[in-house]
């Protein structure tokens, strides 16, 4: 399923554990990243799913994350 | 086997320091922002000397660290994306600067990767066996190409340089052992800066500046994160070496966030990795130079061991090498 993996690399990435990753966990606010973090697991799902991001790097939510990732996959 | 082995390396930077928090009144930005996003804390910024200065004080020093007179030099190469003038190049103005009057001499550009493509055309002559020792420098002074107003580059960039004397080396099983290099022009306009229009008298469009370095950085880190690991791999594959063979890598100074991201995605510890980019920001085909010198001034880098400098930049280029020092 696309949101556990995802989960899977939002969590490695920042160090977070699993649990504390849901649909609606804010990217900026909850998990305290900053731009190269952010860029680091874009990288990460690119890897991951074979989609090309772009220079779609706004994201809200990680459910908006999810969403790019079915729809682009 | 004939190699080519370094014998010696030297370094040199301006003595003027740009700190942090003096960029904070130049643009909108902090120290903590710097330090956090790129491990940078100061850069040196040439104030009244040229790239060519820059060059012939580090030659210099390899010359007296080497114990041999200029004029023993074959081959002079400078790598370099900022010399004081596109004609005579760089390279032939450290010739006379320094003496070596038995060298040819000329300017290689592959901008941060330029010191690794410079080292491995220095080597491809030697080992032709037409020539015995050249002088390999990157020699930078980014200072001049960056837009001080545009906060999203302007704190990234120093000046310096820095090179090795390299030495044509008869039945040798140390010295440069591979090297893996590359490019991709399709990328290429994710990283530019001087831009040369067609200007003239009768287009009417005389007195163009060559413009800022303009950078895409999501592009990039996307680059150096993902084409550098595999490269290195490729590299290790090729030669049949393990990594807990490496003793060191010495990767462009880009970026602090670049270099720990590189180490993680090739499973090697951090430590291996050396960084100075605290001190002297990017210097681009000058950082590994550099780096590579300090290590052997500080007596970090011991005989026999085995070392993989990695560069990677605008082009897009990148390029790794395995050396046994």
């Amino acid at each position: 399923m696309v949101f556990d993996k995802i989960k899977e690399i939002i969590a490695e990435q920042t160090g977070k554990d699993e649990d504390e990753v849901t649909m609606d966990t804010n990217i900026k606010d909850d998990l305290d990243i900053d731009s190269l973090d952010l860029f680091q697991i874009i990288n990460d799902l690119e890897d991951e799913f074979g989609v090309d991001f772009g220079e779609n790097t706004e994201f809200e939510t990680v459910g908006d994350v999810v969403k790019f990732v079915e729809e682009n996959q | 086997m004939v190699t080519s082995r370094i014998r010696a390396a030297g370094y040199y930077v301006p003595e003027h320091v740009v700190t942090n928090e003096d960029l904070t009144k130049l643009v909108d930005t902090s120290d903590e922002w710097i330090r956090t996003r790129t491990g940078i804390r100061e850069r040196r910024i040439a104030m009244n000397e040229g790239t060519t200065d820059l060059a012939a004080k580090a030659a210099a020093r390899i010359l007296e660290q080497a114990g041999i007179d200029a004029g023993e030099i074959d081959l002079l190469l400078v790598a370099t994306i900022t010399g004081d003038y596109a004609m005579p190049s760089t390279a032939c103005m450290v010739q006379e600067r320094i003496g070596a009057v038995n060298a040819t001499a000329f300017d290689l550009t592959a901008a941060c990767s330029g010191f690794i493509f410079a080292l491995c055309t220095a080597d491809k002559f030697l080992r032709s066996g037409g020539y015995r020792r050249a002088l390999v420098i990157g020699a930078e002074m980014l200072s001049k190409s960056v837009d001080w107003l545009d906060r999203s580059t302007c704190v990234l960039f120093g000046d310096g340089a820095g090179g090795v004397l390299l030495e044509r080396n008869e039945d040798g099983t140390d010295g440069i052992l591979a090297e893996l290099l590359g490019s991709d022009g399709s990328k290429g306009m994710a990283l530019t800066s001087g831009l040369f229009p067609a200007a003239n008298v009768f287009n009417r469009k005389t007195g163009c500046r060559p413009t800022s370095i303009l950078m895409d950085g999501r592009e990039i880190f996307k680059f150096a994160t993902k084409q550098i690991p595999a490269n290195i791999e490729e590299l290790l594959a090729k030669t049949g070496t393990e990594k807990t063979q490496i003793a060191h890598v010495i990767l462009h100074q880009a970026n602090e966030r670049i270099i720990q991201a590189v180490a993680g995605k090739l499973q090697m510890p951090e430590e291996k990795f050396f960084c100075n980019i605290a001190q002297y920001g990017n210097t681009s085909s000058a950082s590994i130079p550099i780096a590579l010198a300090q290590m052997l001034e500080q007596g970090l880098i011991k005989p026999g061991e085995t070392v993989v400098l990695s560069g990677f930049g605008g082009g897009l280029t990148w390029g790794s090498v395995l050396i046994l020092m």
